[in-house]
């Protein structure tokens, strides 16, 4: 463990001498219309660290994620790089920190281009409009994401992965350092997915972004995360790197399943197996 | 900017034409000379007798501008709606504002006794201020009921509670002239469109909240096409979706309601209007607002040209003009809008 590499990963996701986390969230409680969903929940993010939270159905994974990003009031409870949330600006916090929902909505009719535009809205005055250094930005990450020959199509004709680039390209075009990511991979099939977080992927080198995901594919998961945090209940359960949170024992007490893990070459992989039937 | 130049354009035809034709037809030449000697510093000679000028500015010219800015508002204040609750039917008729400004008009004339001076001559300053109260009631009641559904309530249940508004509170219209049968007859005359009664006087009341109205929306042009990826997206965005939201319904409702109390119920511009200029130019509110703006001007002058031309010498009330228009338009707007609302 080197002190001095500030861009690395810190294991534990703790302040290392100074080195102030992406995301500090202490104690969070979140009540919804009086059903409590989160419980005590603590979690940590170093920058530029890739963080999945895991966790059963209802287990408060996408209310963390939005209490993170800000969508929902948890006075007190999270830090973003050192500020309390609570305290920050609605347009500073949005220069921090980008969300890409579950199934973020897709206007008809709206081009790429356009949708894109928007994720430069917190740079732009309240009633103003963009300049060019905006719609600059907005190629240079069309650009990278490879997505310049689709400019112009209209977002609802296009295939469910290029859409996610899309969205990922609206959260990029933010230019925040911090990335929520619902559930990124949940409407694609198996290649698509393994394209979208290999992109990711890269844009956290390239970038030094941090991210802090939700994800249901245990073994996709635990390849591409540095961190895991398994929710259930409302708390964290466990939470540590792939191999000590995708154990059979946790899987089998938390999501009541039958699986083995076996071992791959970037984390454990997660089969799920029929449970033995009982003998007649 | 082609649209825009587009839109412009539409205006001064509708205004050229609107002022042009009635039953003493005047040639369009003219007419626009005279309309050009309005500008000061500005002196062509129109051809046109002492008489026939004062037929233009004095009859024909403040009747074109009403119906040009009543025509404009309601276009407008349809299109804002439509972004504010993302909803391809929200319309000032449909969510039920126009109804609540009816019913308040239709309070302060009954029991402000405007009616046993047999008809409205000018409209009494307090009558949009009424207006806007009534709409703001009704849209907030349209708004509550349509949410009560669910989180946020579906795009249908939305319409659904707006009809729902919209009958009771024409029926609570209805009870109050029953009460006061004396007013029946200026807010009977009222009811079905009174630019043909306008004067200068109806303009200047309107003029004010037709600014206001305008300005306020389209300066969130920008935020309603932020708005259009939902809430939370908008709000991860650093917008304050809820507060953008009120404010603007507030807006259009004012605008709805200056438009009601000026000229009574003119239905449909709000959906006729904004649905053609999406399939020309495009979704962004950016381009939907300010064209609805100028072609909902355009639109209402020409339709007012109908209503005093078809069945001349009578005229046809111009609500029911824009009501044959709009009902098979409001079909089609059905159909292709099926997919959102279910």
């Amino acid at each position: 463990m080197s002190p001095e590499s500030t861009a690395g990963p810190s294991p534990a996701g703790r302040s290392v001498d100074g080195d102030v986390p992406a995301v500090e969230v202490r104690g969070l409680h979140v009540s919804l219309d009086g059903t409590p969903i989160l419980t005590g929940v603590d979690v940590a993010v170093a920058v530029g660290e890739w963080v999945t939270v895991i966790g059963p159905n209802g287990a408060g994974k996408s209310t963390l994620l939005r209490a993170v990003g800000g969508l929902l009031p948890a006075p007190g409870a999270i830090t973003l790089f050192g500020t309390a949330s609570a305290a920050l600006r609605r347009r500073d916090r949005a220069r921090m920190v980008a969300t890409v929902a579950q199934s973020p909505v897709v206007p008809p009719g709206m081009s790429v281009l356009d949708y894109v535009l928007l994720g430069r809205t917190p740079y732009i005055p309240t009633l103003g409009r963009e300049s060019t250094a905006d719609v600059d930005a907005v190629h240079e990450v069309l650009g990278r994401l490879d997505l310049t020959g689709l400019h112009r199509r209209e977002l609802a004709t296009l295939s469910g992965g290029e859409r996610q680039r899309v969205f990922l390209a609206r959260a990029l075009a933010q230019g925040a350092t911090l990335l929520l990511l619902d559930e990124p991979t949940s409407a694609l099939d198996i290649g698509h997915q393994q394209e979208v977080l290999e992109v990711v992927d890269q844009l956290r080198r390239e970038h030094g972004l941090t991210v802090l995901a939700t994800m249901h594919d245990l073994s996709l998961a635990g390849e591409y995360a540095d961190r895991m945090v398994l929710l259930a209940g409302g708390q964290v359960v466990a939470a540590g790197t792939p191999t000590e949170v995708l154990t059979e024992h946790l899987l089998a007490t938390h999501y009541r399943a039958s699986v083995r893990v076996v071992p791959g070459t970037h984390g454990p992989l997660v089969v799920p197996v029929r449970p033995a039937r009982p003998k007649r | 900017m082609r649209w825009l130049v587009v839109g412009v354009f539409a205006v001064l035809v509708a205004l050229v034409a609107g002022v042009s034709l009635g039953p003493v037809s005047l040639p369009p030449g003219s007419v626009a000379a005279e309309l050009l000697n309005l500008i000061p510093g500005v002196r062509l000679d129109s051809g046109l007798s002492e008489r026939e000028i004062a037929i233009v500015t004095e009859l024909r010219l403040p009747r074109v501008v009403l119906g040009l800015l009543v025509g404009g508002l309601l276009a407008l204040a349809g299109g804002c709606y439509q972004g504010v609750f993302r909803n391809p039917l929200a319309d000032p008729y449909l969510l039920g504002v126009a109804a609540g400004a009816g019913l308040a008009v239709t309070a302060v004339i009954a029991l402000g006794g405007a009616g046993r001076e047999g008809a409205i001559s000018g409209l009494p300053m307090t009558i949009p201020l009424a207006a806007f109260a009534g709409s703001l009631l009704a849209v907030t009641m349209t708004y509550v009921l349509g949410a009560a559904g669910g989180r946020r309530g579906s795009p249908a249940m939305l319409i659904l509670a707006g009809v729902a508004v919209s009958a009771f509170l024409s029926a609570g219209q209805t009870y109050l002239l029953q009460r006061h049968s004396d007013s029946i007859q200026p807010v009977y005359s009222w009811l079905l469109g009174r630019l043909a009664t306008a004067g200068w006087h109806d303009v200047l009341l309107v003029l004010p909240y037709a600014a206001l109205t305008t300005v306020v929306v389209l300066l969130h042009r920008r935020e309603l096409d932020v708005l259009a990826v939902g809430d939370d997206e908008a709000r991860s965005l650093g917008l304050h979706p809820q507060r953008t939201r009120y404010l603007l319904i507030a807006a259009a409702s004012l605008g709805t309601a200056a438009a009601v109390s000026a000229t009574g119920l003119i239905g449909f511009v709000g959906i006729i209007v904004p649905h053609t200029v999406r399939l020309l130019a495009g979704s962004s509110y950016r381009v939907i607002l300010p064209m609805s703006l100028l072609f909902g001007a355009a639109f209402l002058a020409l339709t007012d040209v109908v209503a005093r031309t078809a069945a001349a010498p009578s005229e046809v009330p111009i609500g029911v003009v824009t009501a044959l228009l709009g009902g098979p338009f409001f079909v089609i707007v059905l159909r292709t809008a099926r997919r959102v609302l279910t």
